[in-house]
C-alpha cells in the first residue's frame, strides 16, 4: 500500500510523532511530558513555516 | 516478627531482578518499540512510543521510502543503515518481507527513507529511556 502526502502534512505527522517520543522520553512526570512535547510540536512546525517563508523571500 | 534471613533474601531477589531489568528492558525495547517500557508496567508511555514509532516506520515504507541493508559504500548509506537497525524487529521483517525498496521517481520517497531512519533514531532514544526507568533514574 503506498499513498502520498503532501510536504506541509508530512512534516505534520513527522513532528507529531517525534514530539511524543520527545515528550515522553525527556522529562519525568505526565505534566511536564506533556508541556515539552507540545513546545517541540510547536517548535517543529513553527520551524517549517519560518523556513518556507524564507525560501519563499530568498527566491523572490 | 520478620525473620532477617528472610528479609535479606527478599532483598538480594529484589535487587537481582532489578538487576536483570538493566539489561532486559533496554534489548526488549529496541526490538519492540515501547516492549521495554511495557515490562515495566508503563502502559500509557509504551503505547504512545510503539504507536509513535510504528507510525513514522509504516508511514516510510507507504511512502516507498528505501529501508538500508548492510553496505560499506557511501558515508550516508552507512548511517542509514545504522539508523534502520534501530527499529529492531521491524527491521528485520522489513527485510524479510523485502519491504523498502525505494522509489527514485517520486519526490515524497526520499520523506519516506528519512522517516524510516528516524523511527530507528527514536526507538534507540526510547530503548535508553526504558534502561533509566530499570536503574531509577527516572519514575
Amino acid at each position: 500500500m503506498t499513498f502520498e502526502l503532501s510536504h506541509f502534512n508530512a512534516a505534520l505527522v513527522f513532528a507529531l510523532c517525534a514530539s511524543i517520543v520527545f515528550g515522553i522520553t525527556q522529562r519525568n512526570t505526565p505534566r511536564e511530558m506533556l508541556r515539552y512535547g507540545s513546545y517541540c510540536f510547536v517548535l517543529f512546525i513553527g520551524g517549517v513555516i519560518v523556513a518556507a517563508w524564507a525560501m519563499w523571500l530568498i527566491k523572490h | 516478627m520478620a525473620n532477617p534471613q528472610n528479609a535479606a533474601v527478599a532483598r538480594n531477589t529484589g535487587a537481582s531482578q532489578a538487576n536483570s531489568m538493566t539489561y532486559i528492558a533496554p534489548v526488549a525495547g529496541w526490538l519492540l518499540p515501547g516492549l521495554g517500557h511495557f515490562i515495566q508496567r508503563r502502559w500509557i508511555r509504551g503505547l504512545l512510543l510503539m504507536a509513535a514509532i510504528f507510525v513514522m516506520f509504516f508511514a516510510g515504507l507507504g511512502m516507498e521510502g528505501k529501508v538500508y541493508s548492510f553496505n560499506t559504500g557511501d558515508l550516508l548509506d552507512i548511517l542509514g543503515f545504522v539508523g534502520d537497525l534501530g527499529t529492531g524487529a521491524l527491521y528485520i521483517v522489513a527485510r524479510m518481507m523485502n519491504w523498502g525498496i525505494g522509489n527514485i521517481h517520486r519526490a515524497v520517497a526520499d520523506y519516506g527513507t528519512k522517516y524510516i531512519v528516524v523511527a530507528g533514531l527514536l526507538n534507540v532514544i526510547a530503548a535508553v529511556d526504558a534502561y533509566h526507568i530499570a536503574i531509577g533514574k527516572k519514575p
